[in-house]
């Protein structure tokens, strides 16, 4: 069984936070959405394991539910 | 020039049925003689089972319609002795380009896996591929099979009678009625026999219209696959470019559903198009053009009784992925030998279920993939078409995303896992790509390839292991196919049906599917698994 990671696993969290709505500056809405889009492809190839990402998507879907 | 489509090659004669007191009653009829029938047929009667197709027209199919033979479907082609013709007429092509919008997203090259007889696929257009069956039947019928071809024969009412089916013909001559113990309904998508027997057409998942032209071009544009998503001449769709063999292109230009199709099906409305498509300077002639509407669907079931459906007229998917005629002859594949068997009074009338079971786990796993493709090409939501432009922007630069695209899947031959027919997969180590259900992958054998060594009827294929060169068992029998790793030095045979066994005993069905496997030969299992994949456990 593959294991999603839900704990803290980021170093510098606000950093990071702030680099993600960086990416994000200037866009409009619909370029926030592409962007977005694509880089959830990109996380989710990088990821790879199908199990991790089913688990990935309940946990997005339904936050708090014993799925993921 | 007279367009072979345009030919008479079946043309109507009178028959004694039409003389005859009281009906005739044949053994095995077919209505239609599209590539489906005739495909069954051919094996019936390479089987020796005596059969006649009735159509009502009397020459190949009308424009190009399916193009694109997948290589599962030109092993079966070799199987029923015509996948030759079919190889040397198409054209063979790996390379591909991707557009989205007036971009080119990237290009590919399929590299198609060594070790095979035959290509992935060809391109060839519908009415060569009828032509060239019509031609094996002719064949058949000079070497005395009894295999008949009833141009000008519409079957216009259909009786189940219980123990055999009564059917009602018209014809240039007036009506004549006959009987036949077994009816295979290979009437297409339209199927009038699916509508007289009041039957259900389930499960309509998508609706779409498709402009079809097949354009003799003079330009010498490459042999590639185009597919464009949502380009400028035809913003929202998607288009796409395919080479046939004699100068002509196909061209499917998605166009919605909301139209008007005798409009959009007028030059004027095509020419300009095609025009800002192909680019001003390209010259090109207008050999075809219609409009092809579907819908995923198929019957609840295709056994009826003693009417049995196979291709268009039992399912219909959407063109990607070319599955129509493909998943059609895979059909009248998995019949042919069940039906003979049954005929010949070798196999109970059981067997004919896992036609159902079998056929009908195919039809799913096709009416699938053909929506996940439409649903690629054309998103139904907002977010989807999010995602996939965001998979096709990615396309143009990362590899990874390439594989998202999804412009129709490559029609591959389905394995019945789960098939009653099925033995226990006792071959430890075994490959995943032979277990039980898989059809046979080719693979070099000596100095040809395996497939051809297999042909139509049940065979133990040992590789490095004892058998003995025959089995015979409740009425069949299987002969022996012996080989050994060494056969094939670049150890695509090896690593197909070996894997990390050492030895290895299949069970080979008729149509070249995997009925069961062991490490070493043991009569009492081998035995059972005959009984199985002929129904008779
Ligand atoms: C315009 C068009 C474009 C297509 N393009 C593609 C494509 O690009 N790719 C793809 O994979 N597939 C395509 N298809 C689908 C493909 O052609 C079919 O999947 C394939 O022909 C199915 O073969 P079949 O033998 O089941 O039926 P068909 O080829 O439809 O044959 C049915 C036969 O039954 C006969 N018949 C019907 N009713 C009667 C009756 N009452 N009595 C006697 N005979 C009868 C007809 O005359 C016909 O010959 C296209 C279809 C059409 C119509």
């Amino acid at each position: 069984m593959t294991d999603l990671t839900l704990a803290p696993n980021i170093a510098g969290p606000d950093d990071f936070y702030a680099e993600l709505l960086a990416a994000h500056e200037g866009l409009t809405k619909a370029e926030s959405d592409a962007l977005n889009a694509r880089l959830i492809l990109i996380l989710a190839n990088h990821v790879g394991d199908r199990e991790a990402l089913r688990r990935a998507l309940a946990a997005a879907r339904h936050p708090g539910t014993d799925e993921a | 020039m007279t367009k072979i489509f345009e030919m008479p090659l079946y043309p109507y004669t009178r028959t004694a049925d039409q003389d005859a007191a009281a009906p005739v009653r044949h053994t095995a009829m077919i209505v239609g003689a599209g590539p489906v029938g005739l495909a069954a047929a051919i094996d019936l009667a390479e089987q020796g089972v005596p059969v006649v197709v009735l159509d009502d027209n009397d020459r190949v199919s009308f424009g190009s319609r399916a193009i694109c033979f997948a290589k599962r479907q030109l092993e079966i082609l070799d199987r029923l002795g015509c996948g030759q013709p079919m190889v040397d007429k198409g054209v063979v092509w790996n390379l591909g380009k991707v557009f989205f919008g007036d971009r080119r997203v990237y290009d590919f090259n399929l590299l198609p896996e060594e070790g095979h007889h035959r290509p992935a696929f060809i391109n060839l257009q519908q009415y060569h591929l009828e032509d060239r069956l019509v031609a094996r039947v002719r064949d058949l019928q000079r070497q005395g099979a009894e295999i008949e071809l009833r141009g000008g024969n519409r079957v216009q009412a259909v009786d189940d009678l219980g123990d055999r089916v009564r059917l009602g013909i018209d014809t240039p001559e007036g009506p004549y009625t006959v009987e036949t113990d077994w009816l295979i309904a290979c009437d297409g998508a339209g199927s009038p026999i699916r509508s007289m027997l009041d039957l259900d057409f389930v499960g309509r998942v998508f609706e779409d219209n498709f402009l079809i032209a097949d354009v003799v071009m003079e330009a010498e544009f490459p042999t590639e696959r185009w597919f464009w998503f949502d380009p400028p001449f035809n913003p929202g769709q998607s288009a796409l470019l395919h080479k046939q063999p004699d100068g002509v292109w196909r061209i499917d230009l998605q166009l919605g559903w909301d139209i008007d199709k005798e409009e959009e099906k007028t030059p004027e409305r095509v020419i300009p198009r095609l025009r800002q498509m192909l680019g001003d300077e390209v010259a090109f002639e207008l050999e075809w053009v219609s409009i092809y509407t579907f819908q995923c669907r198929r019957m609840e079931r295709f056994r009826h009784n003693r009417v049995i459906f196979a291709g268009d007229s039992a399912h219909q998917v959407s063109p990607f992925g070319a599955r129509g005629a493909n998943s059609g002859i895979q059909d009248a594949d998995n019949l042919a030998w069940k039906l003979g068997l049954v005929i010949q009074g070798r196999a109970p009338e059981g067997l004919l279920d896992s036609y159902d079971a079998e056929r009908i786990a195919a039809a799913d796993e096709n009416i699938l993939n053909s929506t996940r493709s439409t649903d690629f090409i054309t998103p139904k939501s907002e977010i989807s078409r999010l995602f996939r432009d965001a998979v096709l922007d990615l396309s143009e630069h990362y590899d990874f995303a390439r594989p998202l695209v999804n412009s129709g899947r490559l029609s591959l031959p389905s394995v019945y896992d789960g098939s009653p027919l099925n033995a226990d997969d006792a071959l430890e180590g075994g490959p995943a790509r032979t277990r039980p259900g898989a059809p046979c992958p080719d693979a070099p054998a000596g100095e040809g390839y395996l497939l051809d060594r297999l042909g139509g009827a049940f065979t133990i294929l040992t590789l490095d292991a004892e058998a003995p060169e025959r089995v015979s068992e409740a009425g069949i029998d299987a002969a022996r196919v012996a080989l050994s790793a060494g056969d094939d030095p670049t150890g695509a045979l090896a690593e197909r049906y070996l894997g990390a066994a050492r030895s290895a005993i299949y069970l080979i069905r008729p149509d070249q599917h995997v009925a069961g496997r062991w490490p070493a030969y043991d009569e009492a299992r081998i035995r059972a698994a005959i009984r199985r994949a002929t129904g008779q456990e």
